[in-house]
């Protein structure tokens, strides 16, 4: 977590250092592979957002990035890269320490005061809008892939990514059964638990799977009574991994208020997902989407 | 009937050098938390105001930490004077504005206005707007400082204990209120709400500055005027009106600059807690409880524990942020209990 201004010299001439070891970087990566090489070596950018970090990564424009927000989990190479916090409580001072240029934000990142510093700093700031569609992806892709110099890249990924969507979609929609009614657990305490309702991410990956989400009736992420739980009578349990590993295993999550009495938890059909992965929708939205349509009709033939 | 006073001797400051020393502690503090964060200065960029051109850091020393390290100064002073003001008018050593909920009433107003401001048939004109979260939070503040004084004596009259639980309870609707709040909220309107939850200085600009010192100059001046009063209040509101106090103007202007006070500050800075406690209580234990001392050094004690807790927050983690309710809690939970300690006698 320390960056290269802490050394007591005064900024300026160590951004400049920065810059030279970047050029020299830069060069060798991307001498005739990019139309833009050279100002792709002078470009540092800062990564407020998972999702966002992934698409830099699948661009190949991960050498841009100074820095990343705590969502920032994949690849794990992100993870060694300067941490900026929590997304919604920046600091602007922070951030310009690391000298960017430009910093990606979903429309998480705030407060927005300190986004206003940034811009009033002379920083570009840009706020990609986030939806839960795969058209939005390749929007963000598009947008990303502008911003940093990679738009033949991103030209790229978007047809690799099309290509595997259909596939995966057509895959999904052949599935003869009914659909299964999943519930989708956020978070647990010992007394109660959080599950997704409508226009959540995880409402939005279980229609792509072709399944139903059991909640209805109200929007967001809401801690839910052990009565609605029941009569939500969902097929299958859906949680992340690390609400399973919280948890400690499978049978923990089956003695949460109410599970028992559920067609899920008698016939034990829990399935976790990687939460980035899961809930993301980056550039892995296909692999989320095949990976979680697989688990979901394990679950069912296995009960 | 004007009040007989001179019997008491003239208000002072203690020693003149005490207070220069003050004031330099104060101004060093300043210059040593400006000088620290995580881009680092030189001291070309000090200067740079006085330049035509402007180098490299000098947005971030003068647009972003010399406002942020006075507003943690102005807004700790501002907490420190409402808590001594709130503990003298209740002469309750535990009558602090963030246990008595006037700080929550503050926040839960504001959140309010969050959720709800935009479903409101009628809509504000344009110039209002950055006004009304201030103003918001403002009433709430002001709002449970009245409850508390009417409830309290209405309720349980002359009791501290009564008007301790008041104002928990008071803290508990204010509380619960906010958690409805935020689980009526819209993910965007959570994005806001969190800033008041946990509090945070990253927001000063000149202009909050500016209005902060303000603020705090008004209250300095009111204190000079009121803290005589309080003295005499000191030992029962029966006394204070015998040596000719109107009780109930004491009161009420009282409750309007604590509520001014903390509305302010949670406007701007969010919930901040312990300050408004601790820094009446470190200036009773070094300097005795006239309240003539105890008021003015409030502000100055206040001020430079919010100026330590936000360096720290803003310096340990970079390039991240801490927010800065963890350091303000952390600085004064074992403090609070090694005073607890010292004084229990006193208290018990």
């Amino acid at each position: 977590m320390t960056s290269a201004h802490q050394d007591g010299q005064p900024a300026l001439p160590s951004r400049r250092a920065h810059l030279q070891q970047w050029l020299g970087l830069g060069a060798m990566a991307l001498a005739g592979l990019l139309p833009h090489g050279a100002h792709a070596a002078n470009r540092r950018l800062i990564c407020v957002g998972g999702a966002l970090t992934e698409i830099v990564y699948a661009l190949g424009a991960s050498a841009d990035l100074a820095g990343v927000d705590t969502t920032s989990l994949y690849p794990p190479a992100a993870q060694s890269l300067p941490s900026v916090g929590y997304a919604r409580t920046l600091s602007a001072e922070g951030i310009l320490a690391l000298a960017p240029s430009m910093v990606l934000a979903t429309e998480d990142a705030g407060p927005s005061t300190v986004l206003r510093q940034l811009e009033n700093a002379g920083i570009a700031v840009h706020i990609l809008a986030a939806n839960h569609q795969f058209e939005g992806l390749l929007q963000r892709i598009q947008k990303v892939g502008e911003l940093t110099g990679h738009a033949g890249e991103a030209t790229e990924l978007q047809t690799r990514l099309r290509n595997e969507w259909q596939m995966v979609r057509t895959n999904v929609e052949a599935h003869p059964a009914a659909s299964p009614r999943v519930l989708f657990i956020l978070s647990h305490s010992m007394s109660q638990i959080m599950v997704a309702g409508q226009e959540t991410s995880a409402d939005a990956m279980l229609r792509y799977a072709g399944a139903r989400n059991a909640m209805q009736g109200f929007t967001g992420f809401k801690p839910l009574t052990p009565e609605a739980v029941i009569a939500a009578q969902p097929d299958i349990i859906l949680l992340t991994d690390l609400g399973l590993k919280a948890a400690g295993s499978k049978a923990a999550i089956l003695k949460l208020p109410g599970l028992a009495q559920t067609p899920a938890g008698r016939k034990q059909r829990i399935v976790s997902m990687e939460t980035m992965l899961l809930l993301g929708f980056g550039p892995r939205l296909p692999l989320a989407l095949k990976e979680l349509d697989r688990s979901l009709q394990s679950a069912m033939q296995a009960g | 009937m004007r009040i007989p006073f001179r019997l008491i001797p003239r208000a002072h400051w203690g020693n003149k050098w005490q207070v220069v020393l003050l004031v330099a502690i104060t101004v060093l503090a300043l210059a040593l938390a400006s000088s620290i964060g995580a881009v680092s200065i030189g001291w070309r960029d000090w200067l740079s105001p006085l330049q035509a051109e402007s180098t490299g850091n000098s947005y971030v020393l003068w647009q972003l930490r010399v406002p942020r390290t006075l507003l943690a100064l102005f807004a700790g002073g501002m907490l420190g004077v409402a808590g001594a003001l709130a503990q003298g008018l209740f002469r309750n050593p535990l009558a602090d504005p963030g246990l008595l909920g006037v700080n929550s009433g503050a926040a839960c107003a504001a959140a309010l206005t969050i959720v709800f401001a935009d479903s409101l048939p009628w809509t504000l004109p344009a110039g209002l707007r950055p006004w009304l979260l201030p103003l918001a939070a403002f009433a709430g503040a002001l709002l449970v400082c009245f409850t508390l004084d009417r409830v309290a004596r209405w309720i349980t009259p002359g009791s501290i204990a009564g008007l301790l639980l008041t104002g928990i309870a008071l803290n508990a609707i204010a509380v619960a209120v906010l958690g409805l709040c935020t689980y009526l909220s819209t993910d965007e309107q959570l994005r806001s709400l969190s800033f008041w939850t946990l509090g945070s200085l990253a927001g000063a600009g000149w202009t909050i500055v500016g209005v902060a010192l303000l603020m705090l100059l008004m209250a300095i001046w009111q204190v000079r005027r009121l803290a005589r009063a309080m003295n005499a209040l000191a030992l029962g509101e029966a006394a204070a009106a015998h040596v000719g106090i109107e009780v109930a103007t004491l009161r009420s202007r009282t409750i309007l600059i604590v509520a001014l006070l903390v509305g302010a500050t949670v406007a701007w800075c969010g919930m901040i807690s312990f300050i408004s406690l601790i820094a009446p209580h470190l200036v009773r234990t070094l300097h005795g409880s006239d309240q003539r001392r105890v008021l003015p050094l409030s502000i100055f004690f206040g001020g430079l524990l919010l100026l330590i807790a936000d360096t720290l927050a803003r310096t340990l983690a970079t390039p991240a942020e801490i927010p800065v309710g963890i350091f303000t809690a952390l600085l004064g939970g074992p403090f609070f209990l090694m005073l607890l300690n010292q004084t229990r006698e006193r208290i018990g």
